[in-house]
């Protein structure tokens, strides 16, 4: 099982180079990434029914013993994150092969896409089973440098424009971060997470507070917490369909996971735990604000990715079992429901030409396939039981209902009123695009007619047809976020049991040391 | 622990004007801004790792440093050298597609502030705060005044009125 560990991250690295020198032959690479991805995804599952039954693993990477050498761990909890994103990974290159072929790469250098696309799994699959916080700074700078190429891909003035502010921000709270690990070795002389939470705990309550601090900062950035949320909405819906579809679903996670790990298991005292649930409804009210005013579907769902991050960090704050353990359903069911959304999106941008809400109409009954497949996420994510996205809003709400104290109650208020504005907001897109007559969009122009016009029919004819393996790639993701309903019994279990082993470090330290330390 | 106090405040130094230079429109600053903040990072890293003076590796019984921080450096100053060449192409490709390089504003943002109610952005700067002076196209040339587009259109919304006014009152006269 330990080397399998190591080639989760080692796969998609060696894969990345694989390709890198196919660059004349596009299919190969296809084919290298593809395979690679589904390589992970078996792994990944193997090692999740591994640790479900065996308990978590520590490999200590080139046998150097733990506090000295980089560790990799994988509890329930990384290995859910890793089976989610290499599933979500690998639907969205599908797609982008489908986006890709028809297209005839105009906008997309292919040479360089598939490779980057596999650096971006790397960082991801690293952060996940990273041990110490040096390897985890490594891993977020992986995955953002694959991110920077990703967002300004074809370098049109778009993407160039919003890419900068992407990567400076981002470059901002790396600095943090590393600043942060500098001050925290200086304290305590090791970046080991296991032999950190031991450690930061002896140090005065102050220094602890500016540390967790610093952290938090950092990583609430990346998982685009409200008054750091500022960047995601100007950068994400730049990006090409796929790119931004993978970014919502994965990239915000990464920060999440990182802030479990620093609540749970660096700093578990949950002194900041207050600051958390506040900040969680904050991020909740105000990104679906800015949801319910956007006119771009793109825009809209950056928005409201923003504010379903609060119900991840309500989870978090609550700092119960429970709570993490809705808080890890959670995870699971936004990861998939928010990239089928922007798949389906991207579906919508190709039929219509635009992702203009006001722009768009009697989409309907051109493309029934497609409002049914952006129609079952929006449910989904605006918590209509059955679907997953209910379920976990009520773990959630239990949870809270447990901890009883009157911030919960109020969270509890917020999530409520959050998702119906969630669907409110939702809904009304969908209704103006598909629901509402061509007739009735005032400046509405058939965009197979007006394409028609300036340029030649035969190109019309390629770009305006849906490929198969596009809305093929669409389907597989709306049939996995039903799946999420369908087996919420043992995904919940599975969940329940993640989140007893990440309260409180006791779990983790073992792991990594099962000998005890010192 | 001796820290010595010229590392400090070199640091000090070096995020303060990298910190500034990071808030700048100019994307060629922001470079610069953020290689300056690198380097304060680096030697934070190295401030706090314990004594200097000593090799990481040396014998077996002498004194040594702590190897560690300095593979941490190492890492760290890859991954800014790296970052920055991505960002001088960065440059290049915006100066080559905008002919300015700075940063604009988000236009769709602006469109939204529009239809609500007035709000201030930020003004544009004067026309030669770019790396390229003058012969950048403007400053910020996306960006929009929304207050003076605003009292344009309120001028000229006044003054169709007054026409309106005056054709009503020459007809009223014929």
């Amino acid at each position: 099982m330990s080397a399998l560990t190591t080639l989760v991250v080692l796969l998609p690295l060696l894969g990345a180079a694989a390709a890198l020198t196919q660059a004349k032959r596009p299919r190969v690479q296809t084919l290298i990434t593809v395979g690679v991805l589904t390589a992970v995804l078996a792994i990944g599952a193997a090692l999740l029914v591994a640790v479900d039954t065996n308990g978590a693993i520590a490999v200590e990477v080139g046998g150097w013993p733990a506090p000295y050498g980089i560790v990799l761990v994988v509890d329930r909890l990384s290995a859910l994150m890793i089976v989610v994103s290499a599933a979500v990974l690998l639907a969205v290159l599908v797609f982008s092969v489908g986006q890709g072929l028809a297209d005839g790469d105009r906008e997309t250098p292919v040479s360089i896409y598939y490779p980057t696309y596999l650096i971006l799994a790397t960082g991801v699959f690293n952060a996940f089973v990273a041990g110490d916080l040096f390897n985890l700074y490594v891993s977020f700078e992986i995955l953002l440098v694959a991110s920077y190429v990703l967002i300004t891909l074809g370098g049109t003035e778009p993407r160039i424009r919003a890419g900068t502010v992407y990567i400076v921000v981002s470059l901002v709270s790396s600095a943090i971060f590393l600043a942060a690990i500098a001050m925290i070795y200086g304290a305590t002389g090791t970046v080991n997470i296991a032999q950190l939470t031991v450690r930061l705990a002896e140090l005065p309550a102050d220094v602890q507070l500016t540390l967790h601090v610093m952290l938090l900062i950092g990583f609430g950035i990346k998982a685009a917490v409200f008054p750091l949320s500022f960047w995601l909405p100007d950068s994400y819906p730049m990006a090409p369909a796929p790119v931004t579809a993978v970014f919502a679903g994965l990239l915000t996670k990464v920060g999440v996971y990182a802030i479990i790990r620093t609540e749970m298991i660096i700093f578990p005292d949950g002194e900041l735990n207050t600051v958390l649930l506040i900040v969680a409804a904050l991020t909740m009210v105000v990104g679906i604000l800015g949801a319910v005013a956007q006119s771009d579907i793109k825009r809209l769902l950056s928005f409201t990715l923003i504010s379903h991050i609060g119900y991840m960090l309500f989870g978090i704050g609550i700092d119960t079992a429970a709570g993490l353990a809705a808080a890890t359903y959670y995870i699971v069911h936004h990861i998939t429901v928010q990239t089928t959304l922007f798949l389906a999106t991207g579906l919508v941008e190709r039929q219509g030409g635009t992702t203009g809400i006001n722009k768009l109409g009697g989409m309907l009954k051109a493309s029934p396939l497609i409002a049914v497949l952006f129609f079952i996420p929006l449910l989904n994510l605006g918590g209509i039981p059955p679907f997953s996205g209910f379920l976990g809003k009520l773990a959630l709400f239990e949870a809270g209902a447990n901890n009883g104290s009157t911030l919960a109650w109020v969270l509890i208020g917020c999530g409520a009123a959050v998702s119906l504005l969630t669907l409110y907001a939702l809904a009304r897109a969908w209704s103006m695009i598909f629901w509402r007559d061509a007739e009735e969009v005032a400046d509405y122009e058939n965009p197979l007619a007006m394409s028609s016009e300036n340029s030649s029919s035969a190109t019309v004819e390629s770009v305006r047809t849906t490929p198969r393996i596009m809305v093929g790639a669409t389907v597989a993701m709306v049939a996995v976020s039903v799946a999420l309903t369908v087996f919420a019994t043992p995904l919940f279990d599975l969940s329940a049991n993640a989140g007893e082993n990440i309260d409180g470090p006791a779990y983790y330290v073992n792991t990594v040391f099962p000998g005890g330390l010192e | 622990m001796n820290a010595s106090l010229t590392l400090v405040i070199i640091m000090v130094v070096l995020y303060s004007v990298g910190v500034y230079l990071l808030l700048e429109r100019s994307m060629t600053r922001v470079l610069l801004g953020f290689l300056l903040v690198g380097n304060a990072t680096n030697l934070l890293i190295l401030i706090v790792s314990g004594p200097s003076g000593a090799a990481a590796f040396y014998g077996e019984d002498a004194a040594t440093a702590d190897p560690l921080p300095q593979a941490f450096i190492l890492t760290a100053i890859v991954i800014t050298f790296g970052v920055s060449a991505f960002l001088l192409a960065l440059i290049y490709r915006s100066w080559r597609l905008a002919n300015a390089d700075v940063v604009y504003d988000d236009t769709e943002d602006l469109a939204m502030g529009r239809r609500r109610t007035s709000v201030t952005t930020d003004r544009p700067v004067d026309g030669d705060d770019t790396e390229f002076g003058t012969r950048a196209a403007a400053a910020i040339s996306t960006a929009v005044d929304l207050e003076k587009q605003e009292e344009r259109e309120e001028q000229e919304s006044l003054a169709a009125e007054r026409r309106q006014q005056e054709l009503d009152k020459k007809e009223g006269d014929a």
